[in-house]
């Protein structure tokens, strides 16, 4: 199967990518295992069974760990691995990209953040709530706005012996908020002082939320309610690592280890790496020791690093594999002519909005947003411009299982245009540049040409295009250097939030200067809300509240396009995207050979 | 001799410090960091992943750390991109890489030479005329044009050729091909030029008086003399063609050097970038010298400058 690029590796605790974790599912097991066709449910996996402790407020939850559970060199796998694959993506000198996705679990993030100064004194009698809450002000982790070196951007929490003593000796070094008094301050560094001489671990210091009662029950406390936490636990930042094979090359936190190596690596899932070439191919094989075995469809699966959509496509007509991971837009009329039964059009959760910068004129004004908003025709950009069946968004957040979807994103441009004149921009007149941030792909350019001449024809402004490379292009997002910006975002697990949460006021997804005091509040509240249906319908409430708003400029609902040969079974769409390999087969009919080009 | 192999050596260093110098100015002025990505990283994050490459000392303590490595360790340091160490990547591509170069030579070498030689011998003739649009058509069409139609148009219909893929020994013609045409071009257009030269001159004329047969004049008197402007092309060509390509790399799925070039660069990949233009810039170094050396051996003057040098 195609799978664009070669992995940055395989080890689920430093990658972060899909196509990363294409290889890394089929090599490794979470607590629950995907479904293969009904989205959302989730089936056995390492873990036997799974409850909430308690069913109306679902912070704790127990999953019972097979008494069978190995690793395929024949270990057994027991709920220590668990706990040891916990701590080990949560261990700052790994550096590990995706370790916030832990964060649900008690004390996980400031273990992570290493919030020395709050972990080391928040049972200190001496500091009263009065004295927490002006603590709360300061920024005790690094801070990047501050001046380079200086002690807050390294930030205080990051210092070392010798520097805490330095700053001990002369406090200016660090500013504070003039609320802490003098006092607080020399308490606060000496106890960091005395933890850092003792060689002191902050792992003795927090209550961690996963524990191991028997090697064959893991307890997992959230920081609050999470009915959805087994659709979160499918993610691969969840699976466990072999602790002994991972101790064996190197300490916990060693990030640049040989365990992942072809020869070295020991895994859990239906299938084991059987060869690894660089850019090349990656190749699994049946896993003999895997719990399951005997429900296992396929021999081996061999990934190819095509990054070149025209390429795999030609190879996918050459009859050298089964799935492309994607195919080229140019390509989709033609293969539906010839091959109609190998073209895939499936939802993916996934949503293309445009950005706007709510500090910048005129987008500070929530009319000229919507006006903005009720310009995109959709429709036409899908038929047109894109071509690949994709689905016009009627709101943030796209359809899947019982969520209602949105639909209050519409085409009206005779609203837009009276919403613009309410606004003061009458047909237009008095708009300042506005410049339109994309990346410098063909296809973006395209889309952004038709945005912009249906911002022209119904609005009658004038927006400029401006392409960068791909890493300038995030670094001006980040900046928010920009007034209009081309975004999108991947669903990371099965739940209005992966959406939702990313527009409250300190996300760094947020990036639009928007924020609400309101949409903040429903999405506490939805936290607190342990019942499914009730729970959606809160964050359904939110969506609103936020297209209402309309900071970002929702136009379609991704849909994931490629070639699927016929002879694979059991390959249904998946809204993630997240084949269960276990379940494929391959019965070879006749008649599906590929001939002609 | 040793003088100037000396002097050459010394020029060579020079050339892949300032090579190395330039490459990390640029690559510090870029914008964006190597781990920028899509999903906003927090801050403590950040700061691990610095500390974890070096990234968070001082520009000039990085500027000095690098070759210390390079020279001491023998380490090029680890790819952010691809979170393996930037030798490993070399050692991996380079192989594949040299031997798509080498075919690719051998195909320009084979096609171009031949048809530059036809072209003086027949000069104005309509053979000539031929030989050298077609030379000049390889050198205009990119190899993105010529590699998928040969995917089309041969591959998919010649049993044992793959559109795309790297395994079998049948797998790099097709990618040779592709990349060895331009240089062919190329050293047909020069060969051409150079016989044309050696053959107006005297000793030619002297050959062909003494009654000797044409093909020898030119097999054994031309060749010589006339090979000397391709062979100074062929030193970089040859470096040039071994360090990969990132359009015939994509094109046909080889897993060469080429790609990590422009890979290095999108993904803000420090250290794999500072590798490659350092192992790019040994390579031509070296098959720059060899050129020189070769050209020695055809034309005996440069020989003796090279002594008196």
């Amino acid at each position: 199967m195609g799978n664009t690029a070669e992995p940055k590796g395989l080890d689920p605790h430093i990658v972060s990518g899909v196509l990363e974790s294409n290889v890394i599912r089929s090599l490794f097991e979470g607590l629950v295992g995907e479904h293969p066709s009904k989205d959302g449910v989730a089936l056995p996996g390492v873990a036997e069974k799974w409850y909430p402790v308690d069913t109306t407020r679902p912070d704790e939850w127990v999953f019972e760990i097979r008494k069978d559970a190995q690793w395929s060199d024949g270990t057994p796998l027991t709920a220590e691995d668990f706990l040891f694959s916990f701590r080990r993506l949560l261990t700052p000198a790994l550096a590990s990209d995706y370790s916030f996705m832990l964060y649900y679990i008690k004390d996980a993030e400031p273990y992570h953040k290493s919030q020395r100064s709050y972990l080391l004194s928040r049972n200190d009698k001496n500091f009263t709530k009065e004295w927490w809450a002006s603590l709360k002000e300061v920024d005790f982790g690094p801070n990047e706005e501050a001046a380079e070196n200086s002690f807050n951007f390294k930030g205080l929490d990051f210092l070392n012996a010798a520097q805490l003593e330095e700053l001990r000796d002369s406090p200016g070094l660090f500013e504070w908020p003039e609320s802490i008094t003098a006092e607080t301050r020399a308490e606060l560094v000496r106890k960091n002082i005395a933890f850092v001489q003792a060689g002191g671990d902050l792992w003795d210091l927090i209550d961690f939320g996963a524990t191991a009662p028997d090697p064959h029950t893991l307890r997992v406390k959230l920081n609050s309610p999470l009915p959805f936490l087994p659709e979160i636990t499918k993610h691969y930042t969840w699976y466990p690592v072999p602790r002994h094979a991972v101790l064996k090359h190197g300490k916990i936190g060693d990030r640049f280890t040989d365990w992942t190596k072809p020869d070295n690596l020991v895994c859990n899932g239906a299938f084991i790496l059987k060869s690894w070439k660089f850019n090349d191919h990656i190749e699994v094989a049946r896993n003999p020791l895997y719990w399951d075995k005997q429900n296992v469809g396929l021999n081996g699966i061999r990934y190819l690093p095509i990054g070149n959509l025209y390429t795999e496509d030609r190879m996918y007509y050459d009859g050298q594999m089964h799935v492309t991971y994607t195919i080229a837009p140019e390509l989709i009329d033609y293969s539906r002519e010839k091959y109609p039964e190998h073209v895939r059009n499936e939802l993916y959760l996934g949503t293309y909005f445009i950005r706007t910068n709510v500090n910048h004129e005129p987008f500070t004004d929530q009319r000229v947003r919507l006006a903005f908003s009720l310009t995109l025709d959709q429709n036409s950009l899908i038929d047109n411009v894109l071509k690949g069946g994709q689905k016009p968004a009627g709101g943030l957040v796209p359809p899947f299982g019982e969520y209602p979807a949105s639909d209050a994103v519409a085409f009206d441009p005779e609203r837009a245009r009276a919403l613009l004149a309410e606004a003061g921009y009458p047909g237009g007149k008095g708009l300042p540049d506005i410049e339109f941030l994309t990346t410098d792909k063909e296809t973006s350019k395209a889309v952004a040409e038709a945005l912009q001449a249906m911002w022209k024809e119904h609005l009658g402004a004038s927006v400029k295009i401006k392409q960068l490379e791909w890493t300038s292009y995030i670094t001006a997002m980040f900046d928010k250097d920009y007034d209009l910006a081309a975004g999108g975002w991947i669903g990371d697990y099965m739940d209005p939030l992966t959406f939702l949460d990313m527009w409250m006021k300190d996300a760094g997804n947020n990036r639009t200067g928007w924020h609400s005091e309101k949409f903040q509040e429903i999405l506490a509240e939805a936290a607190e809300t342990g019942d499914p249906a009730e729970r959606y319908a809160v964050l359904a409430r939110a969506e609103a509240l936020f297209l209402e708003e309309r900071p970002i400029l929702p136009v379609y609902w991704y849909v994931r396009n490629y070639l699927l040969h016929p002879d694979v079974k059991g390959w249904d769409p998946l809204i993630l995207d997240n084949h269960p390999y276990k379940f494929l087969r391959l019965e070879p009919g006749s008649g599906n050979r590929l001939q002609g080009r | 001799m040793i003088r100037f192999l000396l002097n050459r050596l010394l020029q060579g260093i020079l050339v892949l410090f300032a090579l190395y110098t330039i490459t990390f100015l640029l690559a510090k002025a870029m914008p964006g960091e190597p781990f920028t990505s899509e999903k906003n990283v927090s801050a403590e994050t950040k700061a691990n992943i610095r500390k974890l490459y070096g990234l968070d000392r001082p520009i000039l303590e990085q500027y000095f750390i690098y070759p210390k490595n390079v020279l001491l360790e023998g380490s090029f340091g680890v790819s952010t991109s691809k979170g393996r160490p930037v030798a490993d990547i070399i050692a991996q591509s380079f192989p594949n890489s040299l031997l798509l170069g080498l075919c690719a030579l051998g195909f320009a070498i084979g096609i171009g030479v031949p048809i530059g030689i036809l072209s003086a011998v027949r000069r104005n003739s309509w053979l000539d005329w031929l030989c050298m649009a077609i030379a000049m058509i390889g050198i205009c069409v990119p190899s993105f044009t010529i590699g998928p139609l040969l995917q089309i148009h041969v591959a998919a219909h010649v049993p044992g050729l793959k559109v795309a893929g790297w395994g079998n020994p049948q797998d790099v013609l097709l990618p040779a091909f592709t990349l060895g045409l331009v240089s062919a071009a190329y050293l047909a257009r020069l060969t051409r030029g150079g016989i044309l030269e050696v053959l107006s001159q005297d000793f030619v004329r002297t050959a062909h008086a003494k009654g000797i047969a044409p093909i020898t004049v030119i097999l054994k008197h031309t060749l010589r003399g006339g090979l000397l402007p391709a062979v100074a092309y062929l030193g970089p060509a040859f470096a040039a063609l071994i360090s990969g390509s990132f359009i015939v790399e994509t094109i046909f799925q080889v897993p060469g050097m080429g790609q990590h070039f422009v890979n290095a660069a999108t993904t803000r990949d420090e250290f794999l970038l500072l590798g490659l233009s350092l192992f790019f810039g040994f390579l031509i170094v070296v098959m720059n010298l060899l050129a020189d050396l070769l050209t020695g051996l055809l034309d005996p003057r440069v020989r003796l400058e090279g002594n008196k040098d």
